[in-house]
């Protein structure tokens, strides 16, 4: 009992954690400090999956584990980095809203999906239960992240971190096969390369990633 | 083979035709090919119907195919109610094939017009013949594409892409009202064969949420009023033979499905329905003539007359109800059989009408009847036959649209036999209505027979007509022939007729073989009467007296003067009436209320030397009134919309995340 109560705990601890990171995300203004909070994302949930593995008592978990550690904290964030260092892209966040009131929606919809959740699974398992309410809050998030910033590379790590929250839902919920963890993984590194091209290819047109130029590309105002 | 069997084998060639059509697409062979086979098939058809129908159609038999819905099939059934239409509909085939081979020839682009024509003839056999609601609006939609294909054969004409655009929209609209129709037949249970729908129980607020939705289904088909706005734009944009049956024909099939669902499937029909019924149809009536009235197009024109008389079959269809809901058995009959018997009728006049407007417009090229004229001294036989069907659909004995609207004239005067007040009152306003119609259809058709075949040709091309083709003159003739026959026999139709009833109401109309004279009896002797046949040899005695004697007593000394040209010195083809100018006191009469109508005279100050000009407002009600702020609305909001396309991705990031987050508020609040 007091094994299972420290294992809720810790858990509950690491998911909070990163609902707390996706907050801290909303208010980075500069790229390079927003892959490093983003590194940081991805270390905690990698943490929180290899606990889940631990607790769950499934072996498979501590591989997706690994792959978070591995592609989300590790390569991708240097991978940005070095495309942002490569392109000289310019360093400072364009956010198309105020810090304070976009922090102001971001507790709005944590205490959203918080609400939401814990009163529709009333009667499911506790842990799985906290598990789902962070993993929305997070997914929120991220698109909160996605549609506050004009600035094509933080929309990328918004997308991201909404995937890292569909994941902390995946492993939250006891038998996920390991096939769907590895598709998810894939389907990040692809939309990453996706995106990546895509960086490169308006960045050669335009000379921007600031996709605002898009806009006035195909002639209208925002 | 069985009755049924053979339709579907008939129907199975008029396909086969459609596919050799396109095969043959630009071959020079291919227009009477496929029209000549067309008209074998149809007449194989016809016989066939016709025998089961006059056999008494005693046993109904059905045949189910494997296609269409897995584990289900298409279910087909040949019963009296459905080899009446067939035979409405193989005859109109028929003639239109006959025509087609005449008039086919002066078609600019046959390949447009020949692989649709026996389609949309398989089509309308398929609706009458479907056993289930699945079949029934495949087959319906299926005509209906057909018949818009037909439409927009020659797509290049002005006028005729927006005929074709408000007619789709208006068939998907129509069939919209059907699906939801036998949707709300079938019920929870979800059977669609017309047998379960027939066997269960409906309850009266979905009878009358069916009456409401076959109104709008099958009467926008039909063309009641307010649902006719396309009607006139697409029958005369079509080839006039495929007016000819999409006026003649395919209106028919629609009432084929009114009358189908709420006789049979729904069983005994309430009285407050009729009262719907009864109100639409006289509306429709009366309206249609009145636009046919004002119009001096001549395929327009009866493209509204088809408007009249279908309104003329709904009061009909509507008397039979209120009679059969009062269990008033023999007088359901006489309204029921009336209603099919002018249906009948009119598929034999309005084709042969449309027929005459196609020989018109194939000798002139012209079809607005302002620029005709004198017509009859150079196409006499076509304004022969064109007489005879003015004279019909003008409801004039001895022929037959006199005596179908006698006979719902008839199941009118017994209206005072129904219980119901509100019907006691508003039959009889209604057989006022009807009878304003026949008046007005009467001098619609003085008018039209008058400006465009008498006086003399107001322009070069009607100076220049010829008489047509000998197809074309036959199929002609053969109609008008079925139109005096109808009219002096009427008791074989009658009688044919009788199965009809019998199957969809339990009752039928009194045998008339055995009347003495061939005089028909719709009720009993005493009450009426009438017989075609001494009418028709009183009438060919009296013209015959009268022309000997004006012949033998009148002057033999021939003089020759000038016409009287009522002071003016010369009497120019364009100072004869016109048809607006005919039109005049009947819109000067009706026209303010109905239409709106205006004259503006232009007179020009004393001294001032450019002609006086007069000019005529008229405004379609309906369409300004329904269709134009539903146009506009859509219009409107479409514009609004129109903005989404070009937002940044962002901003559809934003869209599609206040989406979200409203729907995950909506469940936070409500669950």
């Amino acid at each position: 009992m007091q094994m299972h109560s420290l294992a809720f705990d810790i858990s509950h601890t690491l998911a909070g954690g990163l609902v707390l990171i996706s907050l801290m995300m909303l208010y980075q203004d500069r790229l390079y400090s927003l892959l490093n909070v983003f590194a940081l994302h991805a270390l905690v949930l990698s943490l929180s999956v290899a606990w889940q593995a631990f607790i769950q008592d499934a072996p498979h978990l501590y591989v997706t584990a690994v792959i978070a550690l591995v592609f989300k904290a590790i390569v991708i964030p240097v991978a940005l980095h070095r495309i942002v260092k490569q392109l000289g892209i310019h360093r400072d966040i364009e956010s198309a809203v105020g810090i304070g009131p976009t922090m102001l929606a971001g507790m709005g919809l944590v205490a959203l999906s918080l609400v939401l959740m814990l009163r529709v699974t009333s009667d499911a398992d506790p842990l799985a239960r906290e598990d789902l309410a962070f993993a929305l809050s997070v997914v929120l998030l991220g698109l909160l992240v996605m549609v506050t910033r004009r600035n094509a590379v933080s929309q990328v790590v918004g997308f991201m971190s909404l995937e890292n929250g569909l994941v902390l839902a995946a492993t939250g919920a006891k038998g996920m096969p390991l096939v769907v963890e590895i598709s998810v993984a894939f389907s990040i590194l692809i939309a990453f390369i996706v995106i990546g091209i895509f960086l490169f290819r308006i960045r050669e047109r335009f000379d921007s990633v600031d996709v605002s130029a898009l806009d006035d590309f195909r002639g209208e105002r925002r | 083979m069985s009755a049924v069997a053979l339709q579907m084998v008939c129907v199975a060639g008029l396909l086969g035709l459609a596919a050799l059509a396109i095969v043959l697409s630009r071959s020079k062979i291919s227009t009477p090919v496929i029209y000549g086979a067309t008209l074998a098939v149809s007449a194989i058809a016809l016989i066939g119907a016709l025998r089961f129908l006059i056999g008494g159609a005693a046993d109904a038999t059905t045949l189910t195919l494997p296609v269409g819905l897995p584990w289900l099939g298409a279910h087909f059934r040949l019963d009296a109610l459905a080899s009446f239409f067939l035979v409405v509909i193989n005859l109109g085939g028929a003639s239109a094939s006959l025509y087609g081979l005449g008039y086919g020839h002066h078609d600019p682009a046959p390949h447009r017009v020949l692989p649709f024509f026996p389609a949309f003839l398989a089509g309308m056999n398929l609706v009458v013949l479907a056993n289930d609601a699945f079949s029934y609006l495949l087959c319906w939609e299926f005509m209906s594409l057909a018949s818009w294909a037909l439409v927009m054969a020659h797509h290049r004409e002005p006028g005729n892409a927006k005929a074709g655009y408000v007619y789709l929209v208006m068939a998907s609209f129509g069939t919209l009202a059907l699906l939801l129709a036998f949707g709300l037949l079938a019920g929870p249970a979800g059977d669609y064969g017309f047998a379960a729908i027939r066997a269960a129980q409906h309850t009266p607020y979905a009878a009358t949420l069916v009456l409401i939705l076959m109104l709008l289904g099958a009467g926008s088909k039909a063309g009641l009023v307010p649902l006719h706005v396309w009607l006139p734009l697409a029958h005369p944009a079509a080839p006039s033979h495929v007016s000819a049956l999409m006026s003649g024909v395919m209106t028919k099939v629609a009432i084929y499905g009114f009358i189908r669902v709420m006789f049979d499937l729904l069983g005994q029909p309430n009285w407050p329905a009729s009262v719907i019924v009864l109100f639409l149809g006289s509306i429709t009536a009366v309206m249609g003539i009145l636009y046919a009235m004002m119009e001096k197009d001549l395929k327009r024109l009866l493209a509204y007359s088809t408007i009249e008389n279908i309104g003329i079959v709904f009061v009909s269809l509507g008397l039979a109800m209120a009679f059969q809901a009062n269990g008033l058995k023999a007088a359901a009959a006489l309204a029921f059989t009336a209603a099919l018997f002018h249906a009948l009728n009119h598929s034999f006049f309005k084709s042969l009408l449309f027929f005459g407007a196609g020989a018109v417009l194939t000798a002139t090229g012209e079809r607005d009847m302002d620029k005709l004229g004198g017509l009859i001294h150079r196409m006499p036989i076509t304004s022969f036959v064109v007489l005879v069907g003015c004279v019909a659909i003008s409801a004039l004995p001895p022929f037959n649209g006199f005596v179908s609207e006698w006979l719902i004239f008839q199941a009118v005067l017994l209206s005072p036999e129904l219980p119901q007040w509100a019907l006691k009152i508003m039959v009889p306003a209604v057989g006022a209505m009807l009878a304003l119609a026949a008046a007005l259809a009467a001098a619609c058709f003085v008018k039209t027979y008058g400006v465009a075949f008498l006086g003399r040709p107001r322009g070069p091309a009607a100076e220049a007509a010829h008489e047509v083709d000998r197809f074309s003159l036959a199929a002609m003739f053969i109609l008008a022939a079925l139109c005096l026959l109808a009219g002096i026999l009427p008791g074989l139709a009658i009688d044919a007729l009788a199965p009809v009833a019998t199957q969809i109401l339990g009752s039928r109309m009194p045998a008339q073989a055995g009347q003495a004279w061939l005089s028909i009896v719709p009720i009993a002797e005493s009450r009426s009467s009438y017989n075609g046949l001494l009418v028709m040899v009183f009438i060919t005695l009296a013209a015959s007296l009268a022309v000997y004697f004006i012949h033998r007593f009148a002057s033999h000394a021939l003089r020759r003067g000038p016409a009287w040209g009522c002071g003016f010195s010369d009497a120019t083809p364009a100072a004869q009436y016109s048809g607006v100018s005919f039109a005049q006191p009947i819109r000067r009469v009706f026209g303010t209320l109905v239409f709106h109508a205006r004259d503006h005279v232009d007179m020009p100050p004393p001294g001032d030397v450019r002609p006086a000009r007069l000019r005529i407002e008229l405004h379609d009600l309906v369409w300004n009134g329904i269709y134009a702020p539903i146009a506009d609305a859509v219009g409107f909001s479409s514009g609004r919309l129109n903005r989404l396309q070009f937002l940044t991705i962002r901003r559809y990031l934003s869209l599609v995340f206040a989406t979200l987050v409203t729907l995950l508020l909506v469940l936070a609040i409500w669950s």
